[in-house]
């Protein structure tokens, strides 16, 4: 459809349930009217991060006042399994003990409190077996999850020998909680034939409903999985809600009463996997202009006890240390450590923010070792023409606006007079120092496993001419439901208000992917789209019938069909429709075209294209303490041609506040015995309103929209903005090296003692 | 003096008179639990994330209030003769929307959606105000409100559409609430379990006699976390902030005496009008939900080597009275403080006034706060520095620290250091700090970043005093703190 006939695509639209949101009207799971005979679940948690259960003496537990019931490993009547892939990761531990809080056995209760009051009585006596906390613990006693993985081309040790500068550097870059602000929950509701109604705060229904079906015995079509709205996901919720809904639905078939469990605040926190620590080391040989000419890459993952998704997430941040840059000898290697502590897992970005961040440092240092900016050094080295093209994964950059972008971005936020300003402030200023950077962003679209980039959806025109919509994409607050709903709205011409969201659930759209890797409107949209198309295209036909037209000569447009002169209400054209037989459901499915991958070779196109973007930041430094502010920043992202420049541009700046969170204020910090001691809001700080800059630009990139065909050619939002916040890390590492006059050791996150340690490092004392 | 064993509230425009509560049951509980009343969220249970915050109206002397607090943490029975109210209430007539709810759905301020109604509610306590706030002011009100998706921006615009036409003020409830005010005591309970809320001094100091294993609290911002997270029984609880006495502030020339549940909004105004450092301190101190209830008699009394006011009040010199039936006593305040989880208090005794002398002419004051997160963070390091200055030498200083002990602590080898010295001379001996503390090291920060902060810091303040120095040291000036 061509745009000047887009109604609803393209418009600002507020979130489906914005008013309802502000309310207070909008039900999350734990919002729901509880049913008679709930019981409460909660679990209980080993005490060592690595090691065997001797004894679990677990009466006081079943004494305590409140108390039902216990479930232990034994109760489980199918697989005690909640792995996304790998089958290893019991839902309830079976002696073996592999991180801090991992589930021992569960509590049912008539209340909550009871639950989790009862949870902490158990006496549990443990051997103690050694643990690997650290990525250096993990990496020297080769404990990996998943074997090892190499990709690049070129002869990289020989080009190394031959460049004409070389530098070497380690950088060490901290996880991420996703402080999602709904906790996981669950609430199962057993129905006939040992059926279960699983209420689950989930990005994965399908993988949800897989993991109640395999853990009860039952066939797939015995579970259903529904979830209307997520307090927020950010990836969290993809492969880990499994487990909660697992313990519910095994309580509610031992007890034969609904079920729910929502973990607290500090539980969750220790309970459920982050975004991994990397550390990078790099060996980068590169011209006198900063060009690189080789590097040697090694980015080490620290996956927690399980796989997870950690392969996948360690694959993507290869796939993205090149981020914008052409590399033309390169070698990435990349560990997936074991180490005892919670699995980690997807986080927006899922690997690529790792990956982004190391070659950024890697521009970084090359621009302090050879006294230039930063930025020139970022421009030589962004891809270009035939020749300066491929990935290190041999992917064609076809779509490379990242040039373009950049100077658009340097001009409209005055890069070059403000780089004079920041020189000339920190001339003048011995006690606090500024910096400012320009980062780009390069993102790729698309799962890495082929085969999760397909979608379903259920689209019904009823009677009156209302649509009710459906299709395997969860909402978790990024506007999917509202754009998938905008698309099908113009598919029949009429008012957005007509078409209704209904939640997500396994029993309407099967067989799905989660909602993730950004591609959520990508998918879904186009799977409701060819949907509504196939309906619009019966009721064409059946219009065209009606006025003695062709098919091609109906249109659909203001709530109307139109066809040559005559004009005829929706609703009455489909009230019609139905009086004549035309069946008004349909089904739509979509799968992402082009794309394919050779693990083998570690080559081939596994991104159907790339989404831009960069930002500027500035930053000034208190060289006392090391504590810091962001003055102002601005950001160009490129979405293609947005279904929503309103949700789109919520997406840009919400990413890139967490993307400075990850790099800026949150720590995560574990002790020597594997206990997370940042378990809380208290003490793992994400963002406030303050730390926002001062000055916040965002502006969407006028371009051409998506070369690749995909929903009106726009471009995958959710993940790509997060990296945006590089430009605060780089921007807090140009204001150490403006004052140090060399390149700091400076990991992330840049926490004020951080930067103070890394003043220091440098030789710069107040 | 009559007695009630019930609370007393408004909600949703009906009385509620409730006689069977645990003395630990909190707001949220009341609303989710009791009432079905689930558009007030939980986030976090420990009055750090803000999705459960509500707005309570309450009468403090003449003054009416109205305050956002976290509903996660304030127990049920601390709502006696007040108005809540809860994101569900703010629908105006004929269900148009509360300006603040349409100017977060108009700059499109809730995503996921789970904290908007705390965000909401913080927004609309702000409303009260009756005057458009700037944006400093907004990420004021909202430092206490975690938002995971939006980024803030969209919400600090809608607060600035929002408080440039709201007009209300706490007042528009005064006959609603007198409706149920009373100097009544309020009992709820039996002898081995219950919620008190006394209203004069005596009968406090009487109930904590006959009760010495009771706890005392006012605001709850660390008492209610010791039930939703410790899972400590607390059978019997006394509220202090109906105690009439305990909720006066007095200023004269010389000082300013603030009672013991004072919360640190309403101490805000005099206690931070000694020095713009410390009206930048409070302002940063928790979050308005937690500085509407939160008192710095609770920050003193709950021993806390990392509490923010007990440096600045030792360095200010301040003192303290605690009382029993048995009489009062006076004493630095310094002094109260022990060693680590032991405190000079009695069982029977109640922190009933905190006295705080005026700077005079030749005193110069800082204090710093550093923690990793500038807004609602615990401090990593917190630090007092009161100087006497005359003829350009230091002939007497203060100096304390919050984060470098067992508890909060003068630097007395460093202060002696100082005496007689120029400012000047002074900036090279802050080393000396080594000597007094060997300072605690933790996931908030390290030993060694403490310790060199805390030198740093007093290097700074030395910088900031002497007169030479005219550069800038800050990342928010002086001249930029506004009362």
């Amino acid at each position: 459809m061509p745009d000047t006939q887009l109604r609803e695509v393209r418009q600002p639209k507020a979130h489906d349930s914005a008013i309802k949101q502000i309310t207070g009207e909008a039900r999350y799971i734990d919002d729901q009217r509880e049913p008679a005979g709930l019981l409460h679940c909660y679990p209980g948690k080993a005490s060592i991060a690595s090691g065997k259960v001797v004894a679990m003496d677990l009466s006081a537990v079943a004494a305590a006042p409140g108390v039902v019931s216990l479930i232990k490993v034994a109760d489980i009547p199918g697989k005690n399994d909640c792995s996304p892939i790998f089958g290893d990761d019991p839902i309830i531990s079976e002696g073996q003990i592999t991180f801090h809080g991992q589930v021992i056995f569960a509590v049912l209760a008539e209340t909550r409190d009871q639950a989790r009051w009862a949870a902490q009585l158990a006496k549990v006596e443990y051997e103690e077996e050694k643990a690997f906390i650290s990525v250096e613990q993990a990496n020297s006693n080769d404990s990996t999850v998943l074997p090892d993985y190499q990709m690049g081309r070129g002869d990289v040790v020989v080009d190394l020998a031959k460049a004409s500068n070389r530098l070497q550097g380690h950088l060490e870059i901290g996880g991420q909680d996703h402080f999602y602000l709904e906790g996981h929950v669950s609430m199962v509701e057993p129905g006939e034939d040992g059926d279960m109604l699983v209420h689950c705060s989930t990005q994965h229904p399908t993988e949800a409903q897989h993991q109640v079906a395999d853990c009860l015995g039952v066939p797939h079509h015995a579970v259903e999985v529904r979830i209307r709205r997520m307090g927020g996901g950010f990836g969290g919720k993809e492969s880990q809600s499994g487990q909660w809904a697992c313990l519910a639905a095994i309580g509610a078939k031992m007890t034969g009463h609904p079920v729910k469990i929502r973990l607290d605040r500090d539980d969750d926190m220790i309970l459920t996997g982050k975004r991994h620590e990397f550390e990078a080391s790099y060996d980068v040989g590169f011209d006198n202009q900063g060009r690189i000419e080789a590097i040697d890459l090694t980015l080490l993952g620290r996956c927690g006890h399980s796989a997870d998704l950690s392969g996948a997430i360690c694959d993507r941040a290869m796939m993205h240390s090149d981020n914008a840059y052409f590399l033309p000898s390169v070698a990435i290697h990349s560990r997936r450590l074991r180490t005892h502590t919670v699995s980690n897992t997807a986080f927006r970005g899922f690997g690529g923010p790792q990956g982004v961040l190391s070659i950024e440092r890697v521009m970084d240092h090359i621009a302090s070792s050879l006294g230039i900016d930063a930025l020139e050094v970022r421009k030589v080295n962004l891809y270009g023409d035939e020749g300066r093209n491929t990935t290190p994964y041999e992917m064609e950059v076809f779509d490379n606006i990242a040039p373009e972008l950049i100077e658009q971005l340097e001009a409209s936020s005055n890069y070059q007079n403000r780089r004079a300003e920041v020189v000339e402030f920190n001339r003048k200023n011995k006690y606090l120092k500024k910096g400012l950077s320009l980062t780009p962003v390069k993102f790729g679209i698309s799962f890495t496993a082929t085969h999760m980039n397909q979608a379903g959806a259920l689209v019904h025109v009823y009677g009156d001419g209302s649509i009710g919509l459906n299709h395997g994409g969860t909402e978790m607050g990024q506007g999917l439901y509202v754009k998938v709903a905008q698309v099908v709205a113009d598919s029949f011409g009429i008012d957005l208000e007509r078409v209704k969201i209904t939640s997500t659930t396994t029993a309407k759209v099967p067989n799905t992917s989660p909602t993730a890797a950004s591609s959520g409107a990508d998918l879904n949209g186009m799977a409701a789209k060819i949907a509504a198309d196939e309906i619009r295209g019966r009721l064409a036909e059946f219009a065209a019938g009606l006025f003695q037209a062709s098919k091609d000569d109906v249109r659909f447009e203001n709530n109307e069909v139109v066809v040559g002169t005559e004009r005829l209400d929706f609703t009455d054209l489909v009230k019609k429709a139905i009086f004549a037989r035309v069946s008004l459901s349909s089904t739509g499915y979509y799968k992402t075209p082009e794309i394919q991958w050779d693990v083998a070779t570690g080559t081939g196109k596994p991104f159907f294209y790339f989404a831009y973007g960069a930002a500027v930041s500035e930053v000034t430094i208190d060289c006392f303490t090391g504590e810091y502010k962001v003055d102002r920043v601005d950001i160009l992202h490129d979405v293609g041609h947005s279904l929503n420049p309103a949700i789109d541009k919520g997406q840009i700046e919400g990413g890139f506040i967490q993307g400075m969170g990850w790099l800026t204020t949150e720590e995560l910090k574990w002790d020597d015995k594997g206990r997370l001691r940042t378990h809380a809001p208290s003490t793992y700080k994400i963002p406030t309103a303050t730390d926002t800059p001062d000055v916040f630009n965002v502006d969407l990139f006028k371009g051409d929209g998506n070369r690749a065909e995909t929903i009106y050619r726009s471009k995958a939002v959710g993940e790509p903005p997060l990296m945006l916040g590089i430009a605060v890390f780089s921007a807090l590492t140009n204001a150490v090296v403006n004052a140090t006059g060399r390149m700091p050791k400076l990991n992330a996150p840049a926490t004020p003692e951080a930067v103070l340690l890394a003043l220091r490092d440098g030789d710069y004392l107040v | 003096m009559t007695s009630r064993s019930a609370i007393r509230f408004w909600f949703r425009g009906e009385l509620q008179v409730i006689e069977d509560f645990q003395p630990t049951e909190t707001v949220l509980d009341f609303l989710r639990l009791r009432q079905s009343a689930c558009g007030t969220k939980e986030g976090c249970a420990e009055g750090d994330c803000g999705a459960c915050t509500v707005a309570v109206v309450r009468p403090v002397g003449e003054e009416l209030r109205i305050e956002a607090v976290n509903a996660c943490i304030q127990f049920l029975g601390t709502l006696d003769g007040s108005v809540l109210f809860t994101v569900e209430d703010l629908k105006m007539e004929g269900d148009e929307l509360h300006p603040v709810q349409a100017a977060m759905v108009k700059h499109h301020g809730s995503q996921c959606g789970f904290c908007t109604p705390g965000i909401v509610m913080s927004l609309f306590a702000q409303t009260h105000q009756n005057r458009p706030a700037d944006r400093a002011e907004l990420e004021d009100c909202l430092a206490g409100n975690l938002c995971r998706c939006t980024g803030y921006k969209p919400i600090l615009d809608a607060g600035i559409d929002a408080t440039a036409v709201a007009t209300d003020t706490a007042e528009i409830y005064r006959e609603t609430i007198s409706e149920i005010h009373d100097e009544g005591e309020l009992l709820a309970g039996d002898e081995g379990r219950f919620f008190a809320a006394p209203t004069c001094k005596s009968s406090l100091l009487k109930l904590v006699a006959e009760h010495p294993d009771a706890t005392l609290f006012s605001g709850a911002t660390d008492v209610g976390l010791w039930h939703t997270k410790l899972f400590r029984k607390l059978p019997k609880l006394i509220y202090l902030g109906r105690v009439k006495e305990l909720l006066a502030i007095d200023e004269s020339a010389h000082e300013l005496r603030l009672g013991g549940a004072v919360s640190y909004e309403r101490a805000r105004g005099a206690f931070g009008a000694l020095d713009s450092d410390i009206e930048e301190l409070i302002r940063r101190l928790g979050s308005t939900q937690v500085r509407n209830a939160g008192t710095i008699g609770g920050n003193i009394a709950n021993g806390s080597p990392i509490g923010d006011t007990p440096p600045i009040l030792i360095a200010l010199g301040a003192s303290i009275t605690l009382e029993s039936i048995r009489g009062a006593r006076t004493l630095p305040l310094e002094d109260f403080f022990i060693e680590y989880g032991k405190q000079d208090r009695a069982a029977d005794e109640v922190l009933t006034e905190i006295i705080v002398p005026k700077l005079s002419h030749s005193q110069r004051f800082r204090c710093f706060k550093l923690a990793k997160r500038y807004d609602q963070d615990i401090s990593s390091v917190m630090t007092g520095f009161c100087f006497t200055i005359e003829e350009g030498k230091i002939v007497e200083s203060k100096l304390a620290f919050g984060g470098m002990a067992g508890t909060p602590k003068r630097a007395t080898n460093t202060e002696a250091a100082l005496r007689g010295k120029t400012l000047e001379e002074a900036c090279s001996l802050v080393e000396n700090l080594s000597s007094d503390f060997v300072p605690m090291d933790d996931h908030r920060a390290s030993a060694d970043y403490r310790m060199i902060s805390a030198q740093n810091l007093l290097k700074k303040a030395l910088i900031e005093l002497s007169e030479e120095e005219k550069v800038a040291t800050r990342l928010k000036p002086r001249e930029a703190i506004h009362a």
